[in-house]
């Protein structure tokens, strides 16, 4: 499939979008989006500190929002897709608002459904997200075309409260698959963090 | 116990159990929770555009090591349904309190369907619900929830009945 001006379509790998951001990951506490965000974060390596969602869709920044408030001496980043973002909207408003320091929202957008028949999203209509963030109150917001624009991004996701919009080529990967035992990913998070109670 | 003693002592509660945030969608019944929880430097008080995000907020909070309540009326269950399988698949503690529509002197016929549901759907969903119709036994069920909640890692409900909090009144 060819890039799609016409429909706001990128051209960026997202496996290599996204092993360019998790390079040297440190301590970054990490947060993916269900369907191919888990799957590119995955494949950039798996870590005790990744805590993929194959589920709740919409739910990914506002994870993000929870652990940011409550590990204040960490960077949170959120990895997810454009259809994930869209479900959670809102959430983007209440980030603003919560005027967190810590966390940074990075979306893979090939406005399309990607899990599902890759039917065009609104992304692909009508809907700027970098946009809709700055109107909810986000103060530093970015979009990526190419690769010196995504190492660009990297430590500032790693370091200031940044949403940014990837703009990745719609086209489909080999699907990497990372542990989806919720209770497992959940658990040793909290043991790699030092918080699992006994 | 009347509403001026009952509500402080539901703070109280959820200080004692050690929730540090708390994420909400407003409601007359939880706004002296909601005021008691922006007046306290210790706990983080966010807004919500929709009920679910704190179900999500809590699992972040508990990934991180914190641990979390949502406020929110019995209209807002329904919005939370799909959100539920997140601590529930990954073992989460969840508490949410619930404060109730549609049961008791209700003037908005809005606000029946999803009062009259709230029980059954959060019981089709996998939530264990303790429902509170007394001043008296407001925050001892919320101390008892959150040990279920956080102890046993289970997602739990608290209603507090339209009969508790007052019918909201609409022409004064």
């Amino acid at each position: 499939m060819s890039p799609d001006r016409m429909h706001n379509e990128g051209t960026l790998d997202r496996r290599a979008v996204v092993a360019a951001l998790m390079r040297d990951p440190g301590d970054l506490l990490v947060v993916s989006g269900l369907g191919s965000a888990t799957y590119d974060v995955g494949a950039a390596g798996d870590r005790p500190l990744n805590f993929y969602l194959w589920g709740a869709m919409g739910g990914a920044a506002l994870i993000g929002l929870g652990l940011a408030l409550a590990q204040k001496q960490r960077h949170v980043l959120v990895i997810t897709g454009d259809g994930e973002m869209l479900m959670g909207l809102g959430g983007l408003a209440t980030i603003a608002a919560a005027r967190v320091p810590n966390l940074s929202v990075a979306v893979l957008d090939n406005a399309r459904f990607g899990e599902t028949g890759a039917q065009r999203s609104h992304t692909g209509h009508a809907t700027d997200l970098v946009a809709v963030a700055a109107a909810c109150g986000w103060g530093a917001t970015a979009t990526a075309r190419d690769m010196d624009e995504v190492a660009a991004l990297r430590p500032r996701l790693r370091s200031e409260p940044l949403f940014a919009v990837l703009k990745i080529a719609p086209a489909e990967v080999p699907r990497h698959l990372p542990p989806r035992d919720g209770a497992h990913l959940a658990d040793r998070f909290r043991r790699a963090l030092g918080v699992a109670e006994d | 116990m009347d509403r001026t003693t009952w509500q402080p002592a539901v703070y109280a509660a959820l200080k004692a159990a050690r929730i540090t945030q708390i994420g909400y969608v407003p409601d007359a019944g939880h706004a002296h929770l909601i005021e008691a929880a922006h007046a306290d430097p210790e706990m983080a008080a966010i807004v919500l555009t929709t009920e679910e995000e704190g179900i999500a907020l809590a699992a972040g909070a508990w990934l991180g090591g914190q641990r979390a309540a949502l406020l929110m009326q019995s209209s807002g269950v329904g919005n939370c349904i799909n959100m539920l399988s997140l601590p529930i698949n990954c073992r989460l503690p969840f508490l949410t309190l619930v404060t109730m529509r549609g049961e008791w002197g209700e003037f908005n016929p809005w606000q029946v369907p999803m009062g009259s549901a709230t029980p059954g759907v959060l019981a089709a969903a996998g939530v264990h619900a303790r429902r509170a119709d007394r001043p008296d036994e407001a925050a001892e069920t919320v101390a008892a929830a959150a040990s279920l909640a956080f102890d046993s890692a289970v997602p739990v409900a608290v209603l507090f009945s339209q009969r508790l909090i007052g019918s909201k009144v609409f022409v004064k």
